[in-house]
This record gives structure tokens, C-alpha cells and sequence, in this order.
């Protein structure tokens, strides 16, 4: 992984993975839907929702081209073509569009597909919408749907779901690194905790270790409180160059600095160290590399919670824990808004709610306010460097972004 | 003189491998009286083994066939027919033996087929397998005698109904772990027990079942066979039937001589309950688990409609090496785990779901 | 109905049949024709033994459309003795309770049907590895 990211570097005298003559990318506006069950909401209507707040935070920036990430809507809505249904719903007919599909990645992965069109000046300004709706099936349908983001032979014919494979991995994990049964649960209380001030957030409700304790397994040693629900939602950013900006309204610009996706094995059993969650590590690496920065400059960390095994694998690819030791930043002192290194700042999956493919976007905005101080209550103090990560079915698909907050002015 | 209608092959042909298959779940009889008797009657059995959610005819025919090839050291590309019996193959069109022949690798220069007649289907694809080997036309070929049998909720047939049974490869005498010395069938129209097309449990006649039709047809092919054979029940050092409870097997064997304990090895029908196409079969590997060189065995089974099929078999110097190769059946009988009458109807498929 | 699907992997489902690449010797299960080692193509056949152990393992209570039926049902990722991981059902336990390492065996099980109508898929699991009786 490494040798890939440095062959990549030594292409040219730029940035490494920036090819000369590619300007800044900049995030002119982001829109969040609360994230929930939206039994009176439609696909498309999340979706127009979405765009239209990110349009307005925008300050009336017309996108040339849409990218929609979303997974689901094929298995769960009958309804593929997401490009041209909903940039012609938003108001957009005729602008260029597609839908972007990495399973839980796809986020992220259609926010560099947009990254690399507005970059090399392709595109002037981009849209990128995450969405998803996962209420109109019932839970078996749901199921099997997410279960298409694993080995459709090989995984989900055995009755593999997301959350056992999750199960299999913090069983794994409890077992090498001798780590006790809640482990995990401070990632969880964290969580909850920062969602309790986030409008957009499903579960509002700080939670105890007793309740982590005695919840039901979904997949044992997996509870309700390792998983993140399933919910609708949508969110948009509108990306930019810097040239194509507006005049600012006097927030701080945000920079893509640092944009990466790596894969891996697809299935758990094909990875040769499955705890290793190689994607997540080279992706975090190159983009790290591409902004120029150090994980230790890292002010936030907007990690992939979708199952708390997740955030401790995450930590330690990214650099922030050693290997094994990812479960020992699960408490306050370390991830709390105030603690050495803040992670899902908003909730993230576990509180904010799991959008699927939308949440990519969701974290992706969620840093962008923290950099611009609009976090109110969720703020982490000073942030100015955001990592961004979300991972694709077991992490085999991991989409890396360094945001950046740029001095005014420039 | 007696005419003899003993069917011999022109070629000797043997057991190269047996291997059984018995699923680990038994519900107790007083399980089934509890819930339709009150607990009151007798009960024809101890228990019955209860295939599982995810085991079928197929599932366990590949098990035991697998434990045949691994006793005969055989390879399976060199079988030439792979043959199952039972009634209650999974799909009502579509052969148990392709998916048999295909898991053990015996695709797919092979005969493959599934054989049908009430409890003796297994006997009768062993008969068929003799003559394939006998005349030369085959090496190897694989005989299967499996059931997960159906009996209706509350009827006599559900203390019993059973879920197990056994492989056996035919091949050459003079490598064989137990050679066939002969055998005999005897049947007629006798309608004791039947399942109409389309229909999910069997019916039965009752009393009607026992002297006209297992009685008569098991005593004529044991006696008509040892006639054929001249011997006599001394000459057998173990005997197995047709089993679909405790009292029969007994009774058809006192009847022809036979004393308990020729018969008590073979007879696994108090712990597992009738294995129906496989019962007979079954009893036969428990038997061969510990037979030795010389020792002959008698087996007769019995198939509702009616028939029975009886076998003169002698364990050869090579058993007692080979056996080891695959597990016995005593441990798949002692593989035990109880369940309630709720779990047995969850297994079989007796709640609405739908 | 998905019928060609599965008919297409019906030996590597019922037998655990994977391959060996020429080049280096490494068992591949599931089959991928491209040695993920050494890159060199491996399309060589290789029969699995069918043992390993217990790599990791959970329970599924909530289980996806398919597989209801079955639910709650064992899952683990298995260590097979030749090398390779494979995710797959448990099944056989009774009360026996699964540990990390445990010595398993495969069988050859009904995964699912193909709905109601369908063909039934037939596959590898894999159970506690069967205790012999001591004879008497």
C-alpha cells in the first residue's frame, strides 16, 4: 500500500496524487436532512431536501454536474438512474449526472469522483448527494439488501449479514488483543453523547454503560449498542474551485486538502489479516500524504462507527492507536469533543443514524462545519484539520478525505 | 425339491465400504403422548432421531455415502451408479442421486437414480446394484437407503417416523469388507401403508400392517432364502429386519427361530426409530461395526405395498481393518440431543408459518 | 429464481472444491483462477480436506430475507488446515458452546431455497468434529 502511494507521488514535482496545474478544491455549501424514519418522506424529496439547503449555504452556486451516491435504492426502492431522476427532481434538468455505488463507502467515493472533476477544472462546481431510504421494506428485505455489499456466493448465501461479519471481527478482535466484553461501549456513550445537541441526529439521548451492558445481541458479542440503526437520509455538498467561489459571507473557506479510496479484499475470509483493515490504512495514508499533514495535526476524526468494532479498526489503520490498541481510546479523555482526538462529533452513525451510502456526505459535512466553528455545542475547539473516513461493506472499500481550513481571504 | 428362486450374480460382489447416517436430534415418545394421549398408552419406542433444519434426504445420504468411499478407499470417479431410496426425497421431480453423485465427486461418468418402494427402497437399489457389478457392467456401484420420515401429527406412525440410514458400495468379492452370498425377494399387492400423490403424511391400515403384510412377507423371503441357501437361523451369527417399532422385529425373529441376541445389535429401532428406507440398512452398519471374519448375517427388509428383500451376507478378513475409517454408527446413536414436541414441530415443518 | 447461479458453483458449495496455484503452492478456497499471492494464474483443481478451526464465530438473530427460516443460526469463519479462511454456517452444535480454535469438520448442508419454488441449495457448513463411541 505504501509502495502504491508512493509511486503515485513521484509522478511529479506537485503535491503527491496532485497532478500540476489542479487548483484547489474548496466546499462551498453543505445540506443535511435530520436523519430518521421518514415514513411520509420519499427518495426523491430527501433528496431535493438535501440539495436545496446545500444550494442555499452555497449562496446560489449553480452545479454543472451532480454525483449521487446511494447503494440502496435499486434493492429497497425499484429505482436505479438516481442521476437523471434527481437532478431533473432538484431542479437541474439537463446538467451532467450520475449515481456513484461503493456500498457504505459510496459517500466519500462520489465526493472524490467530484473532487477529481472539480480539480482538474472538468467541472466547475459539483454536486455531490448522498442519499438513501431504507423504510419502505421490512427488516429481512433490509438485511439482504446491505448484505450485497459482501460476497454475494461466498458471504450472504451463508446468511452472512453486515452485523454479523462486524460480530466476527470484534470476537476476533476481543480474542488477539485480550480485550474485555465492553470494550467497545465507550465509542457507543461517546457517540450518543455528542448527538444529544445534533438537530440531524436520530437517537438525541445520552446513554449509560449499564444500558450498553444489558442491551439484546444483534450478533454476539455484538449489541443494539455496537450497531448503528439503518435510517433515510440525505446530504449535499457543493464543491468548488477557489477561483469560482463567491465572496465569502466571512466563514472560513474549507479545503479538500487531501481526497483517497483504497480497496481490499472484498470478502472478510479473502483479506490475509482481516483485522487489519488495509483499505482504511492506505486510503488514510495517501490522503494524509496528498494534504501534507500529519495524523498527529488531525484536530477531528470522523470516523465510520457503523458498528463500534469499526471505530477501533479505523483508529488504528489511520495511525491514531497502535495496532490493538484502538479500544483503549473508546472513552471520554480521548474522543469526546474535548478529549486528545475528537471522533463523530455529531453522533455519527451510532447516534446521528446510518444512511448508508449518504453517510459519506453526512461526515463529510459535519467536519466542514466544525472547521468553520458552526459545530454550536458540538464544536471541537480550534479545529482546523478534519480526517474523513467511511468504509464500504467490512472495510473493503475505505474513502479518505483531509479537510482543511483556510485562512481568510485566500 | 423346492424350486429355488435364490438370485445370484455370475460375478461374486461384496460391500467395498457401508457408512450410516443418523441426525443427532431425538424426541422422546412420551413427547408425542404428552401431547395427544395425555401421557397414557404404551409406547413402541424409547425414541426417534430428528433430522435437523438444514438436513434432507440429500444432506444425509451424502454423509453416509462419504463414509462408505472412505471405508472402501475407493475413488468416487470409479463408481459407476449412484442409487437412492427413500420416500421422502426432497423435491417430488428431481433426482437425490445427481446431488449425492455430485457432492462425493462422482460425476459424471455415472448412472444416477432414486428408487422408490415404501421402507425397501434401500434393499432394492443394493439388488440392483449386485447386478450391476455381478455382470460386470460396473466396478462400483453406490446403493443409498435414506428416509426423514413423515408421519402425521397425532397418528401411530409419528412415536416412530424417523430420520437416518446407510450407503453401501457394491463392488468385487474378493475385495469386499462382507460378501453377498445371495439373496431373495418376495412380493405382492398388499396395501398397508401408502402416501397419495400430493399428499403430505402417509396412511396406513392399521392392524392391517402387521400379520398379511410385514409378518408374512418378511417370514416367506428369511425362510424361502435359507431354504435357497440351506441354512438355518444357527448359521447366522447376526440378524436384522425391517423396524418400525420395538415389538415386530422381535416377534418375525422368535417366529423364525432366531434367538435375541443375533438380533439385538442390529436392532437400533428403540433409540433412533424407524428410518424407514435406511432402517433395515442402518441396523446392518451397526452390525458390521463389529462383526467378525466369517461371521454370516442375515438381513431382511420390508417395504408397505409389499415386499421384502432378504440378503445372506459374510464379513470378510478385510472388515475389521476398514471400519475404522469412518465413524461408526453407535456414535452417530449416541450423538444424542433431546428436543420437545415444540422444537420436533419446528424441525419438520409442522407450524403455519405462512 | 436464480437457478444457473448456483448450479454453476455446485461443486466448490457441496465438496469444498478450490484450487492450488502451480506457481506457489498456495491452496485457494474460493476459487479465483488468479493466485492472490504470487499473481501467476492458478486454475488447478484441489480437493479440501474439509477440517479446520475456528477462526471466529457469532450467532445471527436477525437474519436476512432467505435465511429466516433458520434463524438464529451459528456463524463462523473457518481456518481451513490447507490455509485458507471461509466464511460459513455452524451447524450440529446442540448446547455445545463454540470457542476461538475449535476443531471443526465440513458437511454438506441445505443453505436455503430459492424461494418457494425454487431449487434448494445445497453447501458446505461446518460442525464439532464428531466423537467416535468406544465400542463395548
Amino acid at each position: 500500500m505504501t509502495e502504491r502511494a508512493d509511486s503515485r507521488s513521484s509522478r511529479g514535482p506537485g503535491l503527491p496524487g496532485q497532478p500540476n496545474g489542479w487548483s484547489p478544491v474548496l466546499v462551498a455549501g453543505i445540506g443535511m436532512t435530520p436523519v430518521g424514519e421518514h415514513w411520509d418522506v420519499s427518495l426523491r424529496n430527501l433528496a431535493l431536501d438535501a440539495i436545496s439547503a446545500a444550494l442555499e449555504d452555497a449562496g446560489g452556486l449553480r452545479p454543472d454536474a451532480l454525483y449521487v451516491a446511494n447503494m440502496l435504492a435499486p434493492a429497497l426502492s425499484g429505482q436505479s438512474h438516481l442521476g437523471a431522476l434527481l437532478a431533473d427532481f432538484a431542479g437541474l434538468r439537463g446538467i451532467e449526472a450520475t449515481t456513484v455505488e461503493a456500498a457504505g463507502a459510496s459517500g466519500g467515493v462520489a465526493a472524490r469522483q467530484a473532487y477529481l472533476a472539480v480539480a482538474s477544472g472538468a467541472v466547475e462546481v459539483a454536486l455531490v448527494l448522498g442519499v438513501e431510504k431504507v423504510t419502505d421494506k421490512d427488516s429481512g428485505q433490509v438485511e439482504a439488501a446491505l448484505a450485497t455489499a459482501s460476497d454475494a456466493d461466498y458471504e450472504a448465501i451463508q446468511g452472512v449479514t453486515a452485523g454479523a461479519q462486524a460480530a466476527l471481527l470484534m470476537r476476533r478482535y476481543f480474542h488477539e488483543h485480550r480485550a474485555p466484553q465492553d470494550a467497545l461501549a465507550g465509542f457507543s456513550l461517546v457517540a450518543h453523547q455528542n448527538a444529544v445537541s445534533n438537530p440531524n441526529a436520530m437517537f438525541r439521548k445520552a446513554i449509560s454503560l449499564e444500558q450498553y451492558s444489558n442491551a439484546p445481541m444483534v450478533s454476539d458479542p455484538l449489541n443494539t449498542y455496537d450497531a448503528a440503526p439503518m435510517a433515510d437520509g440525505a446530504a449535499a455538498l457543493i464543491l468548488a474551485r477557489a477561483a469560482t467561489l463567491l465572496p465569502p459571507d466571512g466563514r472560513p473557506a474549507v479545503e479538500i486538502a487531501g481526497s483517497a479510496v483504497a480497496t481490499a479484499a472484498m470478502a472478510v475470509h479473502d483479506l490475509p489479516d482481516p483485522l487489519g483493515l488495509p483499505a482504511g490504512a492506505a486510503s488514510a495514508q495517501a490522503a494524509l500524504e496528498r494534504a501534507a499533514s500529519q495524523v498527529e495535526q488531525v484536530d477531528l476524526f470522523e470516523l465510520h462507527d457503523r458498528f463500534s468494532i469499526f471505530a477501533a479498526l479505523s483508529l488504528e489503520a489511520a495511525g491514531f492507536a497502535e495496532r490493538g490498541a484502538g479500544w483503549l481510546l473508546a472513552k471520554q479523555a480521548e474522543i469526546a469533543l474535548d478529549g486528545r482526538i475528537p471522533i463523530c462529533t455529531y453522533g455519527g452513525s451510532k447516534a446521528r443514524g446510518e444512511p448508508g451510502a449518504a453517510t459519506g456526505i453526512y461526515q463529510l459535512a459535519e467536519a466542514v462545519s466544525q472547521l468553520q466553528g458552526r459545530a454550536g455545542k458540538n464544536q471541537v475547539a480550534g479545529a482546523s484539520i478534519a480526517l474523513v473516513q467511511c468504509l464500504g461493506g467490512s472495510g473493503a472499500t475505505a474513502a479518505t478525505h483531509v479537510l482543511r481550513r483556510m485562512a481568510n481571504g485566500t | 425339491m423346492p424350486e429355488n428362486h435364490l438370485m445370484k450374480p455370475n460375478r461374486p460382489v461384496g460391500f467395498a465400504g457401508y457408512g450410516a447416517y443418523i441426525p443427532q436430534f431425538r424426541l422422546p415418545a412420551s413427547e408425542v403422548a404428552r401431547i395427544w394421549t395425555g401421557g397414557q398408552g404404551g409406547l413402541p419406542i424409547k425414541e426417534k432421531a430428528v433430522a435437523g433444519l438444514d438436513e434432507d434426504v440429500i444432506t444425509m445420504s451424502i454423509e453416509a455415502a462419504r463414509n462408505a468411499l472412505a471405508r472402501s478407499g475407493v475413488p468416487a470417479s470409479e463408481i459407476r451408479a449412484v442409487w437412492v431410496g427413500s420416500e421422502s426425497h426432497p423435491y417430488a421431480v428431481k433426482p437425490t442421486s445427481t446431488v449425492v453423485a455430485e457432492a462425493i465427486g462422482a460425476t459424471p461418468h455415472t448412472q444416477a437414480a432414486d428408487w422408490e418402494f415404501a421402507c425397501k427402497a434401500g434393499t432394492e437399489a443394493i439388488q440392483a446394484a449386485i447386478g450391476f457389478v455381478g455382470s460386470g457392467m460396473a466396478e462400483y456401484a453406490l446403493a443409498i437407503g435414506m428416509d426423514t420420515a413423515q408421519g402425521r401429527p397425532g397418528d401411530a406412525l409419528e412415536y416412530t417416523a424417523g430420520a437416518g440410514g446407510a450407503a453401501f458400495l457394491l463392488g468385487p468379492a474378493e475385495t469386499a469388507l462382507c460378501t453377498i452370498e445371495g439373496s431373495y425377494s418376495f412380493a405382492t399387492d398388499t396395501p398397508d401403508f401408502w402416501r397419495r400423490a400430493n399428499e403430505t403424511y402417509p396412511e396406513h391400515g392399521e392392524r392391517f400392517t402387521g400379520e398379511p403384510a410385514y409378518f408374512k412377507h418378511i417370514t416367506t423371503a428369511a425362510q424361502s432364502l435359507m431354504e435357497s441357501t440351506g441354512t438355518t437361523p444357527d448359521d447366522f451369527r447376526y440378524v436384522v429386519f425391517h423396524q418400525p417399532n420395538t415389538k415386530f422385529p422381535l416377534r418375525v425373529g422368535k417366529d423364525l427361530g432366531f434367538r435375541e441376541d443375533q438380533i439385538e445389535t442390529g436392532l437400533l429401532v428403540p433409540e433412533i426409530g424407524n428410518t424407514y428406507a435406511g432402517s433395515a440398512l442402518v441396523g446392518l452398519t451397526a452390525i458390521l461395526d463389529v462383526a467378525e471374519a466369517g461371521d454370516r448375517i442375515l438381513m431382511v427388509s420390508y417395504g408397505s405395498g409389499a415386499g421384502s428383500d432378504a440378503f445372506s451376507l459374510q464379513a470378510t478378513g478385510l472388515l475389521s481393518a476398514r471400519r475404522s475409517a469412518a465413524p461408526d454408527t453407535l456414535s452417530y446413536v449416541r450423538r444424542r440431543t433431546e428436543i420437545d414436541y415444540a422444537t420436533y414441530a419446528r424441525l419438520r415443518g409442522k407450524l403455519v408459518t405462512k | 429464481m436464480e437457478t444457473s447461479r448456483h448450479w454453476r458453483l455446485r461443486q466448490q458449495r457441496y465438496a469444498l472444491v478450490g484450487e492450488v496455484c502451480p506457481s506457489c503452492e498456495l491452496k485457494i478456497f474460493p476459487p479465483r483462477d488468479i493466485c492472490p499471492d504470487c499473481g501467476n494464474e492458478a486454475r488447478t483443481i484441489f480437493q479440501f480436506s474439509g477440517r479446520g478451526e475456528v477462526y471466529s464465530h457469532t450467532t445471527v438473530y436477525q437474519a436476512p430475507a432467505g435465511h429466516t427460516e433458520n434463524s438464529p443460526y451459528p456463524l463462523a469463519i473457518v481456518r481451513l488446515e490447507e490455509g485458507p479462511l471461509v466464511t460459513a454456517q455452524l451447524t450440529d452444535l446442540a448446547d455445545k458452546p463454540v470457542e476461538i480454535g475449535m476443531p471443526v469438520e465440513m458437511v454438506t448442508r441445505k443453505l436455503r431455497s430459492d424461494g418457494e419454488r425454487g431449487i434448494l441449495v445445497y453447501g458446505y457448513k461446518f460442525r464439532p468434529r464428531l466423537a467416535r463411541a468406544e465400542q463395548s
